[in-house]
């Protein structure tokens, strides 16, 4: 893990001078920007139950299903293809640094990127001077649950860009991917097969699985070890497969 | 690692994809601080055979040893004993030269005091100083060429692999590409693979052609025109009774000499015709005298050939390397 650092600092050099990440961060903010200002206006119109922080992480999937892709379908597709991932594999380093490297530099700049929408509730707080509009404890909750859950989503659009060498291709999967994790798994919840008691074990199974159960239990403010490793689990088999992606790449080109 | 183990070892290598047999039982040997051609056409196994060398690719049989080390079982170690500049030269589009080298010095491990030493030089040394600031997606080929050469020798490994490393260039780059890798021998075991044929030749101490996964020849271009040919050959412009007297005349000079096409006798009656000998030393001074002086014959022209390293290629790529391949491959 000797060039880990190297290569880290320069992936997130190189995506913070890269055209594609300004475009996914306009996106992001864009939607985020025009989300949020929706919810304050149902809020204006009339009294809610919840607090704003609470309905506006409820939304968090519609950015990641563009964002993430966006931030990982380069990294590992575009080396393949310019045939970069070559000099960059017959350098001292191992695949895993490699793999490491490009996933926490689109790690951190997803944690960026959700970290600017902070300012949003900056300016609610400065110009609506109720401090009931900002109540900590869902908004800590729900960026807390963003910056988790976001470790699987990331690494599941770096496993995606592992298996391609089309940024388009890897793009596509990696949407595939987080539809079936975010909201696929909802579906699934929701068969009448599960019901039955001998699938007992699966319908717990699933249910534990279900994301928008977890952001709900974040903004509560309960964080549940098991949540964490569903997540943590996920990533770390996210990444293994990416490495091995890349590997297998090489021994079958 | 002593100095005696050779830079390269390759014995028995091995490469099938999917079915296809890419690289069939390559055998040979490099000394330190030799250049060694790769020549082959295209799909012979030579990028692959490479890329086997730099621990990229796993071999699917056979042993490959890089300064006594297997690259099999130590392929980390490996890379650090080779620069290596693979096929069309793939660079970063986006990062200034001088990053780029910088951010390859890390990862090859150049202690940070050392590397911007040690950029400066490289960029001297191929002549990259003025471009250190431009972006490497808008250098032209030829920088963009030099940039992979000096990403290969950054580090100063013992052994440096490139393939076609002068593919692309104007003559003028290729005479600079060709004496930078000169300015290697001695210091650094150089693998290149080319097709440019006379570039190898000069450039070369040894040359290794391959065809279909085999070696088909392998030796200094002079004992591969030997080898190849196996005979010396005179061109002579003569007139005079060439087809009946001649041969007569040529066998008591040289019983090996013999007539191997004989031209059409052109306005003034001059026959273009081509001797071939076993015989190794130049005959000329005996045959040149003999001829003039019979008067029965006029000489117009005479001069021994030398065929090229392009006659010697031509000629083992088209021989079947069942024919050639056991002999040559155990030779060195």
């Amino acid at each position: 893990m000797k060039h880990f650092p190297t290569i880290l600092s320069h992936e997130i050099r190189m995506l913070l001078v890269s055209a594609s990440t300004y475009i996914a961060a306009v996106l992001f903010l864009a939607v985020m920007g025009f989300i949020f200002s929706g919810v304050l206006e149902n809020y204006s119109a009339a009294p809610q139950e919840t607090s704003p922080a609470a309905v506006f992480f409820q939304l968090f999937w519609l950015p990641v299903f563009f964002m993430v892709p966006l931030l990982t379908m380069k990294c590992l597709a575009e080396e393949r293809r310019l045939g970069t991932l070559e000099t960059l594999l017959t350098a001292p380093v191992s695949t895993a640094e490699v793999v490491l490297g490009k996933y926490f530099a689109a790690y951190f700049l997803y944690l960026l990127l959700w970290a600017s929408t902070g300012g949003f509730f900056y300016i609610l707080h400065r110009f609506a001077g109720d401090a009931r509009f900002i109540d900590l404890g869902p908004l800590m909750g729900g960026y807390l649950f963003i910056a988790v859950s976001g470790l699987l989503y990331v690494a599941l659009g770096v496993f995606a860009s592992s298996l391609s060498r089309n940024q388009a291709v890897a793009g596509i999967v990696a949407f595939t991917l987080l539809f079936a994790v975010i909201i696929g798994l909802r579906f699934v919840s929701t068969l009448e097969v599960l019901n039955l008691a001998s699938m007992e074990q699966l319908r717990a199974a699933v249910d534990y699985t279900m994301v928008f159960h977890h952001l709900d239990d974040f903004t509560r403010g309960v964080v549940d070890t098991r949540q964490l490793l569903f997540y943590v689990s996920g990533t770390v088999l996210a990444l293994i497969f990416s490495i091995l992606g890349v590997e297998a790449k090489l021994i079958h080109s | 690692m002593s100095a005696e183990t050779p830079a390269i070892e390759v014995r028995d290598l091995v490469k099938i994809y999917s079915g296809h047999t890419a690289v069939s039982k390559i055998s040979f040997t490099v000394a330190r601080g030799e250049i060694l051609g790769f020549l082959g056409p295209n799909g012979a196994g030579k990028s692959t055979t490479m890329r086997i060398l730099t621990g990229y690719l796993p071999a699917t049989a056979g042993e490959v040893n890089v300064c006594g080390v297997p690259v099999a079982s130590c392929s980390a170690d490996i890379k650090k004993l080779i620069g290596y500049m693979p096929e069309n030269n793939p660079l970063p589009e986006d990062m200034r030269v001088s990053e780029y080298l910088h951010y390859r010095g890390r990862l090859k491990e150049i202690p940070r005091r050392k590397l911007s030493l040690r950029i400066d030089e490289v960029l001297e040394l191929c002549d990259l100083t003025r471009v250190r600031h431009r972006i490497i997606g808008k250098l032209s080929k030829g920088f963009r060429q030099r940039v992979g050469i000096a990403e290969a020798i950054l580090a100063e490994p013992p052994v440096i692999i490139m393939d076609e490393p002068t593919i692309g260039l104007d003559p003028h780059q290729i005479l600079i590409v060709r004496d930078l890798i000169a300015s290697l021998r001695g210091r650094m075991t150089v693998i290149i693979s080319s097709h440019i044929l006379p570039e190898i030749e000069m450039t070369c101490d040894r040359v290794l052609i391959i065809n279909q996964g085999r070696v088909v020849a392998a030796g200094t271009p002079s004992d591969l025109r030997r080898e190849v040919f196996g005979q010396a050959r005179y061109h002579i412009e003569i007139s005079g009774d060439v087809l009946v007297a001649l041969p007569a005349v040529l066998t008591r000079i040289e019983s090996s000499l013999l007539i191997a096409e004989t031209g059409e006798p052109d306005a003034a009656g001059f026959h273009k015709l081509v001797l071939t000998t076993t015989r190794e030393e130049d005959l000329g001074a005996t045959l040149l005298p003999a001829l003039t002086t019979d008067d029965r014959f006029r000489v117009r022209a005479f001069h021994r050939v030398n065929p090229s390293l392009e006659d010697v290629f031509l000629a083992a790529t088209r021989r079947g390397w069942e024919t050639v391949d056991a002999p040559v491959a155990g030779s060195k």
